[in-house]
């Protein structure tokens, strides 16, 4: 089988190696170097992680899918991942998510036709003080606004 | 007295939380970077335990652990390499002050690591980090790295003959992983799934070897308590076995949301909420005010005059947990409120032990059909029931995390409750 994941992928897989007493502990680093470079956990990505740790395709899903940042689909070029936990919930969030999945006419969950953009609802993200809060991709936006985040969206090519 | 005064005042990391800070430069000349490590390389393993444990310093992840005594808990000899792990999942609802130490400064949590790992004998550290701070994870390497080109991490440390490797480990996407065992299992590459108890991670943790777990703020007091001493850190917490400051985060309906550091022990959360953090949004009257992470139970308007720390708030059959202050005000509906929070323990349940597992989901149900007018009078009895059913009735603290929220909002605003089951709707709505 082609491989699909890069050199990168295996040298920074080899450099962590002699961190951890064995291979296993190096899944969930591999699932997240695996996600930057596809996008999602192919079944063929997780082969082809499961051949270099030496475990069985299964047993990398079985722990891919315990853990919500592994996206075992595909996802559009931007991930817009809303916080609506207590204090951002407090904050307005849920106001902000109902605004963009009109803006978008899609729902949490789903991706716009031109798979530009996939929205979700997060479950706490660890910026309550400085809430409502998103991730944008791997990025942190804070004390959204309706205002602030339709600059930030209308801003996104 | 003025002296006891400025006392009152002293910080330990607030005044540093700017991204200037972050440089090994800045730590080295302005907060005597690195210097504890070369104090603690001329101590004893039981001594810097002893400086611990004079310290009264108590675990800041939640739950309150003295941290000399559970360093004491690791078997000097061991066949099993050891290892020190710092928990910096942060993903208890209302939380985000370990963050602030990660990005502003990450050397005082490195100094800290490798002085522990001196302490108890181990010479790999890991720092479990939330999968989402995806930032501060490569601001921890960068500091890493710096680290390890000084000669502070690696081999033979500063001359001292102790080796230490730092490697920073990220999870993705599991409340549970905050959960010590459940870490472990998530850092081995497994899911995130609590272990049974005992054996606990000090006897078999890491890869079974003998393994200890702090809390980022935990770790990063060390070298505070190294420098000055037990004793100073102890005073600077105004109760008995209470020490050292605490980083409060302030959330929800105040003025001045973000994060505040006080003296354990040295406010009440009446202050806290009305002279710190400027009092309720649009000077709303207070509702309520989940005190310690979305898992404690909530107290009403009339409980705040209690003292802001573990011992009280335990009293008053609440809990401090990590120091997350969450301030609701009348504008929101406590019905809905407690769905918000039981839809997330539904969510996060690992689903190994099924009071947990089962007990959640049927809990968020009852709750949103109440919500929504279609309420039974019984229904608060049967939440009350369920909640009973999964309370220390699991392998970890999920259960009784999710049980307390429903117990104390149905105990404490029945009036709420019952308003939405006789009217058919929601009041608020």
């Amino acid at each position: 089988m082609a491989k699909i994941l890069s050199q990168k992928f295996y040298d920074e897989m080899k450099k962590l190696e002699p961190r951890y007493p064995n291979k296993v502990a190096l899944l969930l680093p591999a699932l997240h170097s695996a996600q930057d470079e596809t996008g999602w956990i192919s079944p063929e990505v997780m082969e082809e992680v499961g051949a270099y740790i030496g475990i069985h395709p299964s047993q990398v899903r079985e722990v891919a899918s315990f853990y919500t940042m592994y996206n075992l689909k595909p996802v559009g070029r931007y991930h817009l991942k809303m916080c609506t936990n207590v204090a951002c919930c407090l904050r307005g969030a849920d106001e902000l998510v109902h605004h963009v999945e009109k803006k978008y006419g899609i729902r949490c969950g789903e991706t716009t036709p031109d798979r530009k953009l996939t929205l979700n609802e997060e479950e706490c993200l660890g910026a309550c003080g400085t809430a409502p809060a998103m991730m944008l991709n791997n990025d942190y936006h804070e004390n959204l606004t309706t205002e602030s985040l339709d600059r930030l969206l209308d801003g996104l090519e | 007295m003025a002296e006891i005064q400025t006392e009152q005042n002293e910080t330990l990391f607030i005044q540093h939380f700017r991204e200037e800070s972050r440089p090994l430069g800045y730590y080295l000349r302005e907060m005597a970077g690195y210097t504890a490590l070369k104090k603690a390389f001329g101590m004893s393993s039981d001594e810097i335990i002893g400086e611990m444990k004079k310290s009264n310093l108590r675990g800041r992840g939640g739950a309150g652990f003295p941290t000399g005594m559970k360093w004491g808990f690791i078997p000097k000899q061991s066949a099993k390499p050891k290892y020190l792990v710092c928990n910096a999942d942060e993903s208890e609802p209302g939380t985000f002050k370990d963050r602030d130490i990660m990005r502003y400064t990450p050397h005082v949590l490195i100094e800290g690591m490798v002085i522990g790992g001196f302490a108890i004998g181990a010479h790999s550290g890991y720092i479990y980090i939330r999968g989402e701070y995806v930032r501060e994870a490569k601001l921890l390497n960068d500091a890493i790295d710096e680290a390890y080109a000084k000669g502070y991490l690696g081999k033979n440390i500063l001359g001292s003959g102790f080796d230490f490797d730092l490697t920073v480990h990220r999870g993705a996407g599991a409340y549970i992983c905050g959960e010590e065992t459940a870490l472990l299992n998530s850092l081995e590459g497994k899911r995130g799934e609590p272990r049974v108890k005992p054996p606990f991670p000090a006897i078999s943790g890491a890869f079974a070897g003998p393994t200890i777990v702090n809390n980022v703020e935990t770790l990063a007091a060390v070298p505070f308590i190294i420098n000055k001493g037990g004793d100073w850190f102890a005073k600077l917490g105004r109760l008995e076995k209470s020490g050292g400051t605490r980083l409060i985060g302030v959330s929800g309906h105040v003025k001045k949301p973000g994060l505040y550091e006080l003296p354990s022990g040295g406010i009440t959360l009446r202050q806290l909420i009305y002279d710190h953090c400027g009092g309720v949004l649009g000077d709303k009257k207070l509702k309520a005010v989940i005190p310690g992470g979305s898992s404690a139970p909530v107290l009403t308007a009339d409980e705040i005059d209690v003292v802001y720390d573990i011992d009280p708030m335990m009293k008053i059959g609440s809990m401090l947990g990590s120091a997350a202050v969450m301030v609701v005000s009348e504008e929101m509906c406590v019905v809905r409120l407690l769905i918000r929070i039981t839809k997330f323990y539904a969510h996060e349940s690992c689903g190994q032990c099924t009071p947990c597992r089962e007990g959640t989901r049927w809990m968020e149900d009852v709750l949103e059909r109440i919500e929504h007018g279609s309420g039974r009078e019984q229904d608060l009895n049967l939440l009350l029931d369920i909640a009973d059913n999964i309370n220390g009735k699991t392998l970890c603290a999920l259960g009784d995390a999710a049980a307390g929220p429903v117990m104390s909002f149905v105990k404490k605003f029945r009036a709420d409750f019952e308003a939405h089951i006789r009217s058919g709707k929601c009041p608020n709505a």
